[in-house]
């Protein structure tokens, strides 16, 4: 550690190159590229190796972060993936999506210097690598248990859910609503920021490792709960964010208005930007508005630029407010994205035949902060004012999905119809059922919904073992 | 993926598929659908259920020919597969002994009004069928139908057949009748579900429609099925497909159906035609 200590800091945090925006707005190509071994050797020797590391206790699935940045650091890929895929089964993923910024980059040492380790690329680098490689390394799966348990929904915590218990020696059968399984990651996240062939990767390694997968199958309408609690030892209910929300404000309904889960999965699941070759028709407008301002805002807002139209975001706060990942509005910013802040819909007018036209706006102040500790925003009298536009995409949220609560007595919900589940194992009020990620705690990141399957898992592999 | 057991043509450009989904067929209901996928690169459609067999897993739907994705389906042969079938979505229609129920059925809606008739008969209703076509040559399954229910209606608007006309003529035949209606229970094209209700709203008879609207996922998720009805919008796949006619924002819903209208040809268009003639 003393050679460390006397170590100078190096605040040069490697950049990742990326297509030009001039290009990129042009493509679904992914817009990052990957540092490449060399960078991501220089950028891992700038981590101080700390010796109680902020960073993992800042990770909600507690990867030993200094570990395989050490391992990179010293050339040895194939170790640093062996201490990634300890804990986290879907690096490739999370490397690129995870909001590192606000996690385990916010607690790094050198954030205070303006320029963390760049976590979240070098793990997607050392993903990457793994992917590269003709030889996947398989973990050992200790013999079967015997024990059956049913995943509900094959998006990030049912996939999590699924690698544990696997490698735990438990059999595992994925139910998956739609036809495609990754959930979010496959519906929602668009191919220029998470390419669909890595999630397939991930959802092929689960599996080789054993896990059988069963698509087009809606749990509460092809089968109940109970039904799946005859046949299995325990479920685990990771159904997702389902309803999305409107702001119930007129001319919501006319043509060209869409959600923003609607516009994502035309496009993702249904690959509508590769029309007609896919039968899923997808519009190609000219003046896009895009309601929102989270990660979703952003990727619809950018998927809609890629289709060739003046795309705007209006968001009811100022930029400082915005839930997006700040490399993600950056990035949208560069692509030539017109932000309008502090503005707010009001009302959506229609042409003769139920097509949007023009959508009115209200300005917006500032002012005083309200529960969410983000300064309220306050409508400016008199400041209406109409954009033209031949399409809005809503993307203010979602509730949880109610088919399966509609379907399973015994099931308590809370106020937004999400599942209640214990926070810290993620048991539900049912007897032998667990839940976690958005069901539980509606629309939030593909990380914590991580986090929420890993201590289900956990929970749900001490009560296996408890037969 | 689905196999398929049977496919053809039943009457000129209306299809019948039957296909195996065992899963589907074990917990189906009447006036539940399902969403298919007739290809890797296909879109999701969501189609009635018109008949089933749990025990031999299978599922029956009755399709019109009438974009490109339909026009896959019809092409599809027996001992071929389909990527996604995928149910039973929405939920069942109301089923209980309400006296007597007027059922209307067109197009399609001949085939999946024909399961909620036979629940309703053995709920103990009385049961009249009235079935909608443009010409006589159109019905299908009018012996099944007749045999579950207590009377059997035609309307054609050319007059081959029953009733010369369209729905307009109901109020007639519900006179006709001599005795209260209590329910009317309408399947088939969103015009047919509109008339109907149109019609029945002066009598106060409750009347019930199948929504058909654009759907994706079928399971809530996107929301563009969503309709307005009373004074909420509602999604058609997770609140419906059912709903009372006479509070449906009919122009809204004809309005959005109509959004895809352009694209649903351009595949026509494209090099599918190549496709197919390398084929044969």
């Amino acid at each position: 550690m003393s050679e460390k200590k006397r170590k100078k800091l190096d605040l040069n945090r490697r950049e990742m190159p990326k297509q030009p925006p001039e290009v990129r707005r042009y493509n679904f190509d992914e817009v990052a590229l990957g540092y490449s071994a060399e960078t991501a050797v220089e950028e891992a020797k700038r981590c101080l190796q700390c010796n109680k590391p902020k960073c993992v206790l800042k990770c909600p699935v507690e990867i030993d972060i200094p570990g395989f940045i050490q391992c990179i650091a010293e050339r040895d890929f194939a170790a640093g993936v062996r201490i990634l895929k300890e804990k986290n089964c879907l690096p490739a993923i999370c490397g690129r999506v995870c909001p590192q910024e606000e996690q385990c980059e916010e607690a790094c040492i050198l954030a205070k210097k303006d320029a963390p380790s760049a976590i979240g690329r070098l793990e997607r680098f050392l993903a990457d690598w793994e992917a590269e490689q003709s030889e996947l390394e398989m973990p050992e799966i200790p013999p079967l248990t015997g024990r059956k348990v049913a995943v509900i929904g094959g998006g990030p915590a049912g996939l999590t859910v699924a690698g544990d218990l696997i490698k735990l020696g438990h059999k595992v059968t994925i139910f998956e609503a739609l036809h495609k399984m990754g959930g979010v990651l496959i519906y929602g996240i668009p191919e220029f920021r998470l390419p669909k062939a890595i999630v397939s990767r991930e959802v092929d390694y689960l599996r080789k490792l054993g896990v059988e997968i069963i698509t087009d199958f809606v749990v509460g309408k092809t089968r109940t709960i109970d039904s799946l609690l005859d046949e299995f030892d325990a479920v685990f209910i990771g159904s997702g964010a389902g309803l999305p929300w409107f702001m119930d404000i007129p001319g919501e309904n006319l043509n060209g208005v869409y959600s923003a889960n609607e516009y994502l999965t035309r496009m993702n699941l249904m690959k509508g930007y590769l029309f007609p070759q896919y039968h899923t028709p997808i519009k190609n407008h000219k003046s896009v508005a895009v309601i929102g301002g989270g990660n979703v805002a952003m990727d619809s807002a950018r998927t809609a630029m890629r289709l060739g139209a003046e795309t705007r975001i209006i968001y009811r706060r100022s930029r400082q407010e915005l839930p997006a990942r700040l490399e993600e509005v950056e990035n949208a910013e560069e692509e030539g994205i017109i932000f309008y802040f502090l503005t707010l819909p009001i009302r959506y007018i229609g042409d003769k035949n139920g097509w949007i036209k023009e959508i009115e706006c209200l300005r917006m102040e500032l002012g005083e902060p309200d529960d969410s500790g983000r300064r309220r925003p306050i409508p400016i009298e008199g400041s209406e004012f109409t954009l033209p536009m031949d399409a809005a995409i809503c993307a203010i949220g979602n509730s949880p999905n109610p088919l399966i609560a509609a379907a399973t007595p015994g099931l308590e919900t809370g106020k937004w119809g999400n599942v209640v589940a214990d926070e810290e194992t993620g048991k539900t009020s049912k007897e032998r059922v667990w839940a976690g990620g958005d069901v539980v705690t509606g629309a939030a990141t593909v990380i914590l919904a991580m986090g929420a399957g890993r201590k289900a898992a956990r929970s749900i592999h001490e009560y296996l073992t408890s037969l | 993926m689905f196999k398929v057991i049977e496919s053809r043509m039943i009457v000129p450009n209306i299809h019948l598929l039957m296909l195996e989904a065992p899963d589907v067929a074990r917990e189906v209901k009447p006036g539940q659908f399902v969403i298919l996928r007739a290809e890797e690169e296909g879109e999701r459609i969501p189609l009635s259920i018109s008949d089933w067999d749990a025990e031999k897993g299978t599922i029956t739907v009755i399709l019109l020919n009438a974009g490109s994705s339909t026009n896959i389906l019809a092409s599809l042969e027996s001992g071929m597969s389909i990527p996604t079938v995928v149910g039973p979505l929405g939920n069942p229609t109301e089923i209980e002994n309400f006296g007597t129920v007027l059922c209307i059925g067109g197009c399609y809606g001949i085939g999946s009004i024909f399961p909620i008739a036979r629940a309703l008969k053995e709920k103990g209703n009385k049961v009249i069928i009235i079935i909608e076509a443009r010409s006589s040559y159109l019905f299908y399954w009018e012996d099944r139908l007749r045999e579950i229910s207590d009377k059997l209606i035609h309307i054609t608007r050319d007059g081959t057949k029953g009733y010369r006309g369209h729905v307009r003529r109901i109020p007639e035949i519900i006179n006709s009748l001599k005795e209260p209606v209590n329910r009317v229970i309408i399947n088939g094209c969103t015009l047919l579900l509109k008339r109907g209700s149109d019609v029945t709203r002066p009598l106060g008879i409750e009347t019930v429609v199948s929504l058909n609207p654009i759907m994706i996922d079928g399971t809530g998720m996107c929301g563009v099925c969503r309709v307005t009805v009373g004074e909420t919008t509602k999604f058609a796949c997770v609140d419906g497909p059912d709903f009372d006619g006479h509070q449906v924002d009919w122009a809204e819903l004809l309005q959005r159906r109509k959004t895809y209208m352009r694209e649903e040809v351009i595949p026509f268009m494209t090099s599918r035609c190549e496709e197919h003639a390398g084929k044969s």
